[in-house]
């Protein structure tokens, strides 16, 4: 296990440098100009320093490897200082990833807009689980039930019917027509009494809802085939056999094998979910890592987006870890070696 | 399956002349049928795409025709869908926009059905590139899709504009971003059929009598592994669909004077405290195709597996 877990890791790692090179070449081969959107006036000698000021002086490769160099090493280690408190050598001189836009390092952004979006998906996550794992339950054991087929209907609308329509029909129901919930989120509320607190459950619930009950649907259905699956089993007669209540058959025996490959489909689908999050974020104005990027494609801010799209692709092949290695610590059935 | 039991146990049944020569494919439309869902999904699907195609030439108002005294209205006889914010009439557009809609999402699946069933097939029957191309298929799995479709569109819609014209241009491009990044499931899927049909004996006799590789592939693998692809088919419609619309309500996708259901959606929201219905028909008509092209591929999922067929 732990020689396969270390071999997976080894694996990741050229995955990584191979699609940070895709992801690099793709918005530097392309065509466009940093300057492009500045006045007109401004004469071209003036215009090639601008570009060697934001670093595009230099040829591809050695672009490449400065910023490799920027994000995988001079970030983390910034990251290690601040958590710390201490100093790694000459940390004042360090080149940063930064912003053609803001002139911010782009790290910085990430992290004054990552509260929000973690904090929308992560109850949204936690909220799909919650309905779902219980749906999947009941359709299985009351498999062609009328509860598992409104369950089944019903999921198969709820992943059908995309996030962008559903939030905009919540927002036009609960905020145009009934006015009950806030539109637009308010990223500057602060927690501080009961008032606010209930604010910000307000301004949470259609967001978090949206996502979730769309997340909610797919995972039910995996929860559903699942318990199908362990259902039939020999171990589940076995179990009915020496008498036990069917409470402790189904809720112990049979649900705690069925949560195996859901606990990886949850895993593997947690970065879906954040890829998820730029609609959803879009919808409800939600001044989050979504909306940095979409802000950032809007005003071609190349390293903003180059930053933000790798790390979304490491949040995919980390989660594809997770997921491979939760399976072997769940399931002692599986053996790497 | 009622069908044919009652057939069978008939006093005609008996008779050996009478017996209905059964194909693959009449079996599978008989099962087909049993699946309910997926028969109300073909009927919105056929509706929608009539409706979408013959459409126009019966309602024959111009969508992008401009009347700003009739601005933001609601429901009326001249206008079945009301009118947008410069009097642009809401049905046309929804009908000219499900073209875009419907195209996009057939020529996008056309695509990646290709590129998944030539890797597929390549892999599977070539054992010398499995590895190397299931690697490819991984890395591709690992990329994040959306911010990257994000991004390619941003980057070449200019170049594309001017290349084959506004609208062919936008069209070209989200055909190709979306068709080279959803081929993966199939190639998979493709793949592992393609490996258990490897071993079996039918193959085995195509290629001990001299048959050439590329004459297995077409004559013997081909058609067998024919079922999977036609689930992946209509799942990617509604799968490109929905990635289209997804990318115009970014404000990404297509241009609001070549508008997709989409593109006509993400145009209404600013205006849903006056007339939220522009959000609600383009929204249900994409709902409405994608939960029937679902449902569809449910049922030829179920009719194709000969495991449930059989019952």
């Amino acid at each position: 296990m732990f020689k396969y877990a270390i071999r997976r890791l080894l694996f990741a790692i050229p995955t990584l440098l191979v699609i940070s090179f895709i992801i690099f070449a793709l918005l530097d081969l392309a065509p466009s100009d940093p300057t492009a959107s500045l006045p007109l006036t401004i004469p071209e000698e003036v215009r090639e320093q601008i570009k060697e000021s934001l670093g595009l002086g230099k040829p591809f490769h050695i672009r490449y490897l400065k910023w490799l160099e920027q994000f995988m090493v001079n970030e983390p280690l910034n990251l290690i200082e601040q958590a710390w408190g201490i100093e790694i050598g000459n940390s004042a001189d360090r080149l940063r990833v930064r912003s053609w836009a803001t002139r911010a390092p782009v790290v910085d952004l990430i992290a004054s807009r990552l509260p929000q979006t973690l904090i929308v998906i992560g109850v949204s996550y936690i909220v799909a689980i919650l309905i779902a794992v219980p749906i999947g339950v009941i359709s299985a054991y009351k498999q062609y039930s009328i509860f598992d087929q409104i369950g089944t209907f019903v999921s198969m609308l709820g992943f059908s019917v995309p996030t962008f329509f559903t939030g905009t029909v919540a927002i036009v129901i609960f905020s145009v027509v009934l006015g009950w919930l806030p539109s637009i989120y308010d990223t500057t509320l602060v927690v501080k009494d009961f008032d606010s607190f209930l604010d910000q459950i307000k301004q949470m619930i259609m967001p978090v809802m949206v996502l979730g009950l769309f997340n909610a649907a797919q995972l039910s259905r995996f929860m559903r085939s699942s318990m199908l699956d362990n259902l039939s089993q020999e171990y589940v007669r076995t179990a009915r056999a020496k008498g036990m209540s069917e409470k402790i058959v189904i809720l112990v025996h049979v649900l705690r094998n069925s949560m195996i490959p859901v606990v990886t489909v949850i895993a593997l689908g947690l970065p879906a979910t954040f890829a998820g999050a730029i609609i959803t974020e879009q919808i409800f104005r939600i001044n989050g890592v979504g909306q940095l990027l979409i802000g950032a494609i809007d005003g071609a801010d190349i390293p903003t987006v180059q930053t933000v799209t790798f790390i979304f692709a490491i949040l995919i092949v980390l989660f594809n870890l997770i997921a491979d290695l939760l399976y072997g610590m769940l399931d002692p059935r599986i053996r790497y070696d | 399956m009622t069908d044919i039991a009652s057939q069978s146990d008939g006093p005609e049944g008996a008779d050996v002349k009478d017996i209905k020569h059964r194909s693959l494919w009449i079996d599978v439309w008989q099962q087909f049928r049993t699946h309910k869902g997926a028969m109300v999904g073909v009927a919105v699907f056929v509706i929608i795409c009539l409706g979408v195609i013959v459409g126009p030439f019966l309602y024959d108002v111009d969508p992008q025709y401009l009347n700003y005294k009739e601005k933001n209205k609601g429901i009326s006889l001249s206008h079945p869908m009301g009118t947008d914010n410069l009097g642009r009439d809401m049905f046309a557009q929804v009908l000219a926009g499900g073209r875009t809609s419907l195209a996009v999402g057939v020529a996008a699946m056309s695509l990646s059905l290709t590129l998944g069933t030539l890797v597929g097939v390549m892999a599977g029957y070539f054992n010398r590139l499995d590895g190397l191309l299931m690697r490819f298929t991984d890395l591709f799995l690992s990329l994040p899709i959306l911010p990257l479709l994000l991004v390619i569109i941003m980057l070449f819609r200019e170049t594309l504009r001017s290349l084959f014209g506004p609208e062919m241009g936008i069209f070209i491009l989200i055909v190709f971003v979306i068709g080279i990044t959803s081929w993966m499931q199939t190639a998979r899927i493709v793949r592992g059929e393609v490996l258990a049909i490897k071993q079996r004996e039918f193959v085995l006799a195509a290629r001990s009598i001299g048959t050439r590789p590329f004459r297995i592939i077409f004559r013997h693998t081909f058609p067998n592994v024919l079922s999977p692809i036609m689930v992946s088919a209509t799942l990617g419609v509604a799968a490109a669909i929905i990635t289209e619309s997804a990318l115009s309500f970014l404000g990404l996708g297509f241009p609001s004077d070549f508008p997709t259901w989409g593109r006509l959606l993400f145009d209404g929201v600013p205006f849903l405290n006056i007339n939220p219905a522009r959000v609600i028909w383009p929204g249900l008509a994409i709902s409405l195709t994608v939960i029937s092209v679902n449902f569809m591929g449910d049922g030829l999922r179920d009719a194709l597996d000969p495991r449930i067929r059989g019952r």
